[in-house]
């Protein structure tokens, strides 16, 4: 069911990894998908798939609730991985009427599609192990320095937070008019393409519609508290790093070099 | 056409952490052509069992038969399905999405096969049967509607289909005093127009009591209690121990009683409480 995607959710457990200041997650967050695209071999993947894995364990999130959340994404990764077995130049494996399939495109399109699984998965343990109250106060510090040249650090947290916060709340909404729909005899599931495609019609319309309603919502709300942008707030919890964020420094800078490693070697 | 559910349950995301169970067992029966009203506190499951009776979530354990079919079975076809019942969902009027009201009222019946003047026929019968002038509204779009005339094109939009079992999810919430009374004298028109099956989920006491036949009180995924709204409205220490009252006019006449107890306690609409106390009066004199 559409409400069960958890994609940008938050998920309360309380292990090591939730305790980490904020700055410090989204910086390694940052340097796992570099190190993404700084490996390139399976070798490589699979240092860095163990690394992902012992995050995973210790953030104590069930391995259950994280790929449920993925089940919608996967079919970007099968789209992808189609795309590149079939469309990769090279040595011929396979070949049947106007579709060839290379050994390059086998091995690229498997590439592909692990380094898009563990992109996909590291970065939802960013969302998943951090509030999003933190996440913003986090990301808002981090783009302080660049306030001087006319970043709108405050703004550009604040805009992320709510699009993280609206992903739930847009879910249960199009889950309640899917099945409003489906009451008056809506069919989503047959028929070919330009079918299926305008069967979306009376989903997105209401859907469109319910968001500008919760948005405008959400501003009267807002202003009814009095919030006038960021300029002099301060706030209850300041963020502040501790002795186990600087051990996972330690560690980020070692699985970094780690990847160069393999890339060079 | 009637309705029968047979220890029905069902859990929201099993094996999750937000694992909840929203239907514990849930049995009851609703006769052709009556009224059914379903009371409970916030959470207790009456929207689920409402997508349930749909077909629009399958209840992991039980069984419902609608008219001789088995929703549960998995050979049954949804249209079938979607024939007999239409349900209007709490705020219905959030999903319209057509440019005209005409069309958008032609949505469901169309999906089900219906074309020409059949349709047109259909759609017809239905604005008017929710109150709306058909000529001056069918052009108009859904969107610069009024509230209450957005909800009354929603719900044409479902009886348009033609059920034989009408579903309303709090068909009154949110409306104004006037909006509310209308929209449940239209539910009593299209009950005695159409003789179907109405189920419909209220907090509103007094409205249970006025229109149904039958009254189901839900709390925590069960039916404690099903009746006649006579007999569920006497049950006061039951619904005070979940947090539900009785009828205004229950609450009143309960509150003389606490000065005067000789009166008579058995009472649901305002008339009757105005009996009652005329009759005490009269026999004070005498
Ligand atoms: N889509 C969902 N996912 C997870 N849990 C849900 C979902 N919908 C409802 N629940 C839970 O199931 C239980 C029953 O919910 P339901 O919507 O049936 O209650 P209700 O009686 O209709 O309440 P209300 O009077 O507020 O409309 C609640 O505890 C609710 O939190
Ligand atoms: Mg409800």
């Amino acid at each position: 069911m559409i409400r069960d995607i958890t994609l940008g959710q938050y998920f309360p457990a309380g292990s090591i990894i939730h305790s980490l200041d904020a700055r410090t997650k989204i910086l390694g967050t940052l340097l796992f998908v570099i190190e993404l695209f700084v490996v390139d071999s399976f070798f490589g993947f699979a240092v860095l798939a163990t690394f992902l894995a012992a995050i995973i364990a210790a953030s104590k999130v069930p391995v259950k609730f994280i790929f449920r959340g993925l089940t919608p994404v996967f079919a970007i990764i099968l789209f992808t991985f189609v795309i590149n077995l079939f469309m990769s130049p090279g040595r011929v494996l396979w070949h049947w009427w106007f579709l060839t399939i290379t050994v390059e495109g086998v091995r690229r399109a498997f590439f592909m599609a692990v380094r898009l699984v563990l992109l996909i998965i590291g970065s939802s343990m960013l969302t998943l192990c951090t509030k999003p109250i933190q996440l913003t106060d986090g990301l808002e510090k981090l783009l302080k320095p660049f306030k001087a040249i006319g970043v709108p650090s405050h703004e550009i947290a604040l805009m992320m937070t709510i699009a993280l916060r609206f992903i739930p709340t847009l879910m249960e909404e199009a889950d309640k008019i899917i099945k409003a729909q489906q009451a008056r005899g809506a069919d989503f599931e047959s028929g070919n393409i330009f079918r299926r495609g305008k069967a979306l019609i009376p989903i997105l319309i209401p859907l469109f519609v319910s968001s500008f309603r919760i948005a405008q919502e959400l501003a009267l709300a807002m202003e009814a508290r009095c919030y006038n942008g960021g300029g002099g707030r301060t706030r209850m919890n300041e963020i502040h790093f501790a002795r186990r964020d600087a051990l996972a420094g330690v560690l980020m800078a070692a699985s970094l070099g780690a990847a160069i490693a393999i890339r060079i070697l | 056409m009637a309705i029968e559910v047979k220890d029905l349950q069902y859990t929201y995301s099993p094996g999750l952490p937000g694992e909840t169970k929203a239907l514990d067992g849930v049995s009851f029966n609703i006769d052709d052509g009556s009224i059914c009203g379903i009371i409970g506190h916030t959470g207790s499951g009456k929207s689920t069992l409402l997508q349930a009776l749909d077909g629009l979530i399958k209840p992991s354990d039980g069984e419902i038969i609608i008219d001789g079919i088995s929703l549960t079975d998995k050979e049954t076809s949804l249209v079938d399905v979607r024939k007999r019942v239409g349900i209007v969902f709490q705020y219905p009027e959030y999903q319209l999405f057509e440019e005209t009201v005409a069309k958008d009222v032609s949505f469901g019946p169309s999906n089900l096969g219906l074309e020409g003047d059949e349709l047109e026929a259909a759609v017809r019968s239905s604005i008017e049967l929710v109150g709306l002038d058909y000529e001056r509204i069918k052009d108009k779009s859904p969107f610069e509607l009024s509230g209450g005339q957005k909800r009354r094109v929603a719900i044409a939009g479902v009886i348009a289909m033609n059920p034989g079992i009408l579903i309303l999810d709090e068909p009154t919430a949110g409306l104004d005093p006037t909006a509310h009374k209308e929209i449940l004298s239209m539910v009593k028109r299209i009950h005695e127009t159409r003789n179907i099956i109405i189920v419909f989920v209220s907090h509103n006491m007094g409205d249970v009591a006025d229109m149904c036949d039958k009254v189901l009180v839900m709390n925590e995924g069960r039916i404690i209690l099903d009746g006649t709204p006579r007999y569920v409205f006497g049950q006061k220490d039951v619904l005070d121990e979940i947090g539900l009252g009785v009828t205004p006019a229950a609450e009143i006449v309960g509150r003389i009683r606490e000065r005067i107890p000789e009166i008579d306690s058995d009472v649901l609409s305002m008339e009757e409480a105005a009996a009652s106390l005329a009759e005490f009066i009269k026999r004070k004199r005498s």
